[in-house]
């Protein structure tokens, strides 16, 4: 991944952040920052509040307290200003039915003061096959290509994804990925949720964990491996033909052990690997210790 | 000024745009007020008594269905489909957005009465309106008052496929009690105390009196008193309860 250009005030910044509906207490002190420029994944299982924050940072949803800040506005008073700056992709939103894309996005480019060109965006969202097709003809992926084109479409500085590959089939999911690489090409600031772990470890700069309105964990997915535990996992074939697994935090003696006595039996280490744990490790940790703390509670 | 206008007017291109090549949506709004006016014209044919009620009877149904049924209607499905939450997160304002879907409703209501007042110049005898002044005034106050009391009831329908129901359970009631079909002095007294309860019944006597008897305005002040009083109801409920995407659960 590209580094990118990071300036000092951040795109979007969370501060405890909370939210409840009612007696549900939907997001719990949620903190994190996006930099400008950066691909950001709130990554965590259905009913996290990944949705909820977002909502909360789209202006959709009042804050229950907390500070929260996006391109410098509060988005809580929906400032045009700021409307104007950012692209939308809602979890699933419908359009009119008896438009074309190409209609669609010409028309939504009016509500723009500094549109892209038309063209441009139905090529960059990949809508160039369907864009003379009335919209309820389209398919899923084809549909949330137009949402992709509907929220660029304005040149927006930061761009909201709510699960934007969920329920895809992998081809629909490549292609999206690629769009939204083409974004953060663009030097967009992207803020994405998701609950795929490989669609965080693809896309995203960093992540933040969330699971029940908290956040567990921030960093770049490769760090989150190494960081939030700094175990790495050894496994070889014992002289039984047995796969033998261990986890330490100090692989480099345990492969002494096990490379000298080897050499002592004059036989081979057969299928010796060293790897660290993965996100997905991490993440089904992480995840597990909040449900034993809950549980605990 | 200008360039909100200008949103405002592209915006209801789009929705006029839409609206015809969506024929189920043409045909309710459209077709049914009139094909009830030339179902009755012929039944009353020959009788112009009759006539003279059913022509700003249907001109009173044509601004309930172009306004309230056809705004319930919208609101629900732009609501559940989430046509609205989307629009909310652009910089359209929520002002020029409902102006234009309001704009959209009043030209199909405008066209409706220009057919419905043609047809009763041309085939029902009832003549050009007495008085235009009058015409337009109630007419105005009409689509106000129907047309926010059809989006608040859009905040009480659960979702699009009870819509129907609800917009039905209320609309076809109140056209028959309030006398388009037949004179409402006609009616039993408790329907006509109901009646007289209800916007559209003061509604058509003002049609009425505008299109074909010429009765003075000053006659009908308190008609379009009763209108204007659900108008500011219908505003109420409209505005406190608006929503711009569908409850959750």
């Amino acid at each position: 991944m590209i580094a990118r250009v990071q300036s000092a005030a951040p795109a979007i910044l969370v501060r405890d952040l909370h939210k409840s509906y009612g007696n549900v207490h939907a997001v719990q002190g949620i903190d994190f920052e996006v930099a400008v420029g950066e691909v950001f994944g709130l990554l965590g299982p259905n009913g996290a509040g990944k949705t909820t924050t977002v909502e909360v940072l789209e202006g959709y949803r009042p804050r229950t307290s907390g500070i929260v800040s996006v391109l410098g506005h509060d988005p809580g008073g929906r400032p045009r200003g700021l409307r104007e700056r950012v692209g939308i992709v809602l979890q699933s939103s419908g359009i009119y039915r008896h438009a074309t894309p190409r209609e669609l996005v010409a028309h939504w480019a009016g509500f723009y003061p500094a549109p892209r060109d038309v063209d441009e965006v139905i090529e960059l969202a990949g809508l160039r096959e369907c864009e003379g097709v009335l919209t309820r003809r389209l398919s899923g992926g084809q549909s949330r290509r137009l949402d992709f084109a509907l929220a660029l479409v304005g040149d927006p500085e930061l761009v909201f994804l709510d699960e934007p590959t969920t329920g895809f089939d992998p081809a629909a999911r490549r292609a999206a990925w690629d769009t939204i690489r083409a974004l953060a090409d663009l030097g967009k600031t992207v803020l994405l949720t998701t609950h795929y772990l490989d669609e965080a470890q693809a896309l995203c700069d960093r992540v933040a964990i969330v699971k029940s309105g908290r956040v567990l964990a921030v960093g770049a997915p490769a760090q989150l491996g190494v960081g939030a535990s700094s175990r790495y996992r050894v496994a070889w074939r014992n002289e039984g033909g047995e796969l033998v697994c261990r986890e330490t935090d100090d692989p480099t003696a345990l492969l002494h052990q096990l490379t000298s006595a080897a050499l002592a039996r004059g036989t081979g280490l057969a299928d010796l690997s060293v790897s660290r744990p993965s996100l997905e490790d991490v993440y089904l940790e992480l995840t597990a210790e909040a449900d034993v703390e809950e549980a605990s509670r | 000024m200008t360039a909100a206008l200008a949103l405002t007017w592209r915006q209801y291109r789009l929705e006029r745009k839409m609206f015809w090549r969506n024929p189920s949506a043409a045909f309710f709004n459209f077709v049914l007020p009139l094909l009830f006016l030339a179902l009755f014209g012929a039944i009353f044919a020959g009788s112009q008594e009759d006539l003279d009620i059913i022509v700003p009877g249907i001109a009173g149904m044509s601004i309930m269905t172009t306004t309230f049924v056809a705004l319930a209607m919208n609101v629900v499905f732009l609501r559940e489909q989430g046509v609205l939450k989307r629009l909310r997160g652009t910089p359209l304002p929520s002002g020029n957005y409902l102006a234009a879907l309001a704009g959209h409703a009043v030209t199909n209501t405008a066209i409706q009465l220009m057919i419905v007042i043609a047809a009763g110049a041309l085939l029902f005898n009832v003549g050009l309106p007495q008085d235009w002044v009058m015409l337009v005034t109630f007419v105005a106050a009409g689509v106000i008052c129907l047309a926010s009391l059809g989006v608040a009831l859009s905040h009480a329908i659960p979702n699009f496929d009870s819509a129907p129901a609800y917009v039905n359970a209320i609309f076809l009631p109140v056209i028959i009690v309030s006398g388009v079909f037949y004179d409402a002095e006609n009616a039993p007294a408790f329907l006509r105390d109901i009646a007289q309860a209800l916007p559209l019944t003061h509604l058509i006597d003002g049609l009425s009196a505008a299109l074909v008897t010429g009765a003075p305005f000053a006659d009908h002040l308190d008609d379009l008193a009763v209108v204007l009083i659900w108008a500011a109801l219908g505003i109420v409920l409209a505005v406190r309860g608006f929503s711009w995407e569908a409850r959750r659960g």
